[in-house]
């Protein structure tokens, strides 16, 4: 249809970022892998902020669970106008028994949960404006850097809760592999990953349009990041940047050169945030949805 | 990159991408009677044309204005006009609701009904399809707004403006507008809606609010926000037509005393 002059629809879209900013906006994250992986402060790197369990817990000496329990902490963080309600939920005690069969079961509970409650608000008669959103969006799996395969349990965790939630692999505490190092290993893993069709974020099934297939497949090469996490300042050119001091040189976190940390955090919060939530609500939700609606 | 940014001040920006390939929906009612003297010659409110004036587009080419006889006999229908428009990368899918041959007929009694009865269908279809297994392409068809045009005729609200607002003020958005504004002096104007004003309250009809602006908006906003809601309802006047005014080329209506842009 022909349009004359301006009429100002593009306004809307104004209209839309006030709202946004006005109501803030939830993000909850999930992260998954043994204990030493550097998940905790990972975390903390990520927001930049003391947001992990370890710093809501500083003084609870390390010890492991003997089973995997569930922590989940929250914090509101604010940027440029625009507050997050940013939840953590940590698994301590997940794959680190002698057995661990089934470990995996409390976590897909808990996903479950929050599906549940989710929809227990929508069916209610006298609905909530604005439901609160505890459900996942985003689980971070921790792979150790063995530099060889996925592990069965690896394996059996991506397996499961693909299913159920957008899952993030990422290899952990990458400073221990050289680049040659990586590269191998990420490409056991991509094969590994396919033999087995586990479907991890960014999903193929889901890409929109051709663009977003460009965007994602780009993505989809570096899976998973090989990260580092830090959260100690050190001196390297006379500015101070974030990384881990060892003898042979300082490796710094938010140097692409160095680790893979810039790309998922660009992931998980400057691109691809709203899309996380918006997959979990229109995908993973709506299919619980539908078994829980085809059960009753 | 400043060392303390984190990033995730750009989510509006994200949702607005997204935003931005969806597309948006709107639907938009018009609903106000004919002047019950008008038998020849333009009989409406001037809905039409304040549909086109405001979108900038002629959304009813092919419409037929029906002569006075074809009037008599006509009961209050509903039509939907549907479409698409774009600017700058914003696509919008406009649906446009009309009901002509309201407040028409002789008897009046009840004619609100048809229009009631529209916007719950179109709740209904949603609530179905809301409660529905497949949820991924539901199509918002609820009625989101209804302008209602209040004749400049008379000295306020009539009992069919009343009748109308009251049975449709918790089903839709209402927005009233005085319409053909063109035909009062800035006074009459003035007085015209002060009485309107007294009447929406007396009879308890609950119109559109616009939001309150925020408290850290500086003052001469809050100042033009305030002017705003005091005056409605908005005298409006709209046009089909491109005038010569003062040089430049407007929409407007041309008069021998003068030109209304």
């Amino acid at each position: 249809c022909q349009l004359f002059g301006y009429v100002g629809i593009e306004a809307v879209l104004d209209q839309m970022k006030i709202k946004t900013m006005k109501t803030g906006f939830e993000f909850n994250i999930m992260v998954v892998g043994q204990s030493g992986l550097g998940k905790s402060t990972m975390v903390n790197t990520l927001f930049k902020s003391k947001v992990s369990r370890k710093s809501s817990q500083p003084e609870q000496e390390e010890r492991i669970p003997k089973t995997v329990q569930l922590q989940s902490i929250t914090h509101v963080i604010e940027e440029k106008g625009v507050k997050m309600k940013l939840t953590v939920t940590d698994t301590p005690g997940f794959g680190d028994q002698i057995n661990n069969e089934n470990c995996w079961d409390p976590i897909i509970k808990y996903i479950n949960e929050q599906y549940e409650r989710y929809l227990r608000e929508e069916i209610l008669i006298t609905r909530k404006r604005k439901i609160p959103d505890t459900r996942v969006h985003g689980c971070v799996y921790f792979v150790p850097p063995t530099g060889h395969w996925l592990r069965p349990l690896d394996l059996e965790f991506m397996r499961r809760l693909s299913k159920i939630v957008n899952v993030v692999p990422v290899i952990a505490k990458a400073d221990t592999l050289t680049l040659e190092e990586r590269a191998e290993f990420k490409q056991r893993i991509q094969e590994d990953l396919k033999t087995h069709a586990i479907s991890v974020y960014p999903q193929e099934d889901f890409d929109q349009d051709p663009e977003d297939r460009a965007l994602n497949d780009r993505i989809r090469e570096k899976i998973p990041f090989a990260v580092v996490g830090a959260d100690q300042e050190h001196q390297v050119n006379g500015k101070r940047v974030l990384g881990r001091k060892t003898k042979w040189g300082i490796i710094e976190v938010e140097n692409p050169a160095h680790c893979e940390f810039p790309l998922l955090r660009d992931l998980l919060i400057r691109s691809h945030l709203q899309d996380l939530k918006d997959i979990t609500h229109n995908v993973h939700y709506e299919s619980y949805r539908v078994r829980r609606l085809n059960e009753s | 990159d400043d060392k303390e940014y984190v990033g995730f001040a750009t989510l509006p920006n994200q949702v607005h991408r997204k935003s931005v390939k969806k597309g948006f929906d709107f639907t938009l009612m018009v609903a106000g009677r004919g002047d019950p003297a008008g038998l020849g010659g333009e009989s409406g409110l001037g809905k039409s044309t304040l549909v086109n004036s405001l979108f900038l587009t002629d959304m009813y080419r092919d419409r037929k204005l029906l002569n006075a006889e074809e009037r008599i006999t006509q009961t209050v229908e509903i039509t939907k006009h549907v479409v698409d428009i774009e600017e700058k990368g914003v696509k919008l899918r406009l649906t446009i609701v009309d009901t002509p041959g309201f407040g028409d007929a002789v008897n009046n009694t009840e004619c609100w009904k048809p229009v009631a009865d529209y916007i719950d269908q179109q709740f209904e279809q949603y609530f179905r399809d809301e409660s529905g297994l497949n949820r991924k392409n539901i199509q918002d068809n609820r009625v989101h707004c209804c302008i209602y045009f209040i004749s400049p005729f008379g000295h306020g609200l009539r009992p069919l403006d009343v009748e109308f607002m009251r049975a449709l003020h918790q089903r839709v958005n209402i927005v009233p507008v005085l319409a053909k504004a063109d035909t009062l002096t800035p006074a009459e104007v003035e007085r015209m809606k002060n009485k309107i004003r007294e009447e929406i309250d007396h009879y308890g009809i609950r119109i559109y609010q616009f939001p309150e602006c925020d408290s850290d908006e500086d003052e001469e906003f809050k100042l033009q926000d305030q002017a705003l809601k005091e005056s409605i309802p908005f005298a409006v006047i709209g046009s089909n037509t491109v005038v010569e005014a003062k040089g430049r080329r407007v929409r407007g209506r041309l008069y021998p005393w003068g030109i209304v842009e």
